[in-house]
């Protein structure tokens, strides 16, 4: 299973597409309902993120299968405006929004892997992994 | 899409069934709310059993409205969060404290009876 499927995301209602998907795909990967429900609501949080703060953007989803372990890989691109400072999105109850998005540092609990490259003017582009226990 | 509010005796039954999106969260807590304001209920129970995913924002939205519902004179329980609902929440860092809950809906009324003779 080595799939790539990606959600527009332009709408309010594309943030309950993507996590929908991205649950249906976690479960074929075999993942059980706490990491579905997981992975589900970081992919919710990041394509809030993305409507929030950037307006498009897309959210991609990527079965993983090494040697001796399956996971999935999720990757949220926008070119909104960027993150002009990453540490200070990182830092627990940071917020621009007034606390409509739990932010990153919830999401980065959620999986196990977390990587984010952000450029001012450009965009934003953050990938996350969670691995099949 | 409207999420059905029903009404028994003084309180008001909400089972949500649905993947809440963000327009019917918000929807529903203006409905919530306007059914209080008309019906007089002093007492809600927002059922949670058939909900898979709770994200920061639903949560902000619950938490909110038992909050506002609080202000207007009505006690609401949460009930029926998953074991997965309630482990995603944690890791978010969401606790939504001073917010009451039960296990199922039989629990929930039996806690806004106590809440309420108090």
């Amino acid at each position: 299973m080595d799939f790539q499927s990606c959600v527009n995301i332009k709408k309010e209602w594309d943030i309950v597409g993507a996590r929908q998907l991205g649950r249906d795909i976690s479960r074929k990967i075999g993942f059980g309902t706490v990491d579905q429900a997981r992975i589900a609501t970081g992919i919710s949080e990041l394509a809030r993120n993305i409507y929030l703060y950037a307006e498009t953007g897309e959210v991609c989803f990527e079965a993983l299968e090494d040697m001796n372990k399956k996971g999935i890989r999720i990757v949220a691109i926008d070119k909104g405006p960027g993150i002009k400072d990453i540490s200070q999105v990182m830092e627990d109850g940071f917020t621009t929004s007034g606390g409509l998005g739990a932010g990153l540092p919830g999401v980065k609990r959620l999986m196990d892997e977390f990587d984010i490259v952000s450029q001012e003017g450009e965009g934003t582009e953050i990938i996350v992994v969670k691995w099949l226990r | 899409m409207r999420i059905p509010i029903l009404k028994l005796h003084n309180y008001l039954l909400i089972s949500i069934q649905i993947d809440l999106d963000d327009q019917t969260a918000i929807q529903f807590q203006e409905d919530l709310l306007s059914k209080i304001h008309e019906s007089g209920a002093t007492g809600v129970v927002i059922d949670l059993t058939s909900v898979d995913i709770i994200d920061s924002f639903i949560a902000k939205v619950l938490g909110d409205v038992v909050t506002m519902s609080d202000l207007m004179g009505a006690k609401v329980v949460l009930t029926g969060i998953q074991p997965a609902v309630a482990m995603t929440l944690i890791d978010l860092g969401i606790h939504l404290q001073d917010v009451p809950t039960a296990l199922d809906l039989e629990q929930g009324l039996i806690k806004l009876r106590q809440e309420l003779e108090e």
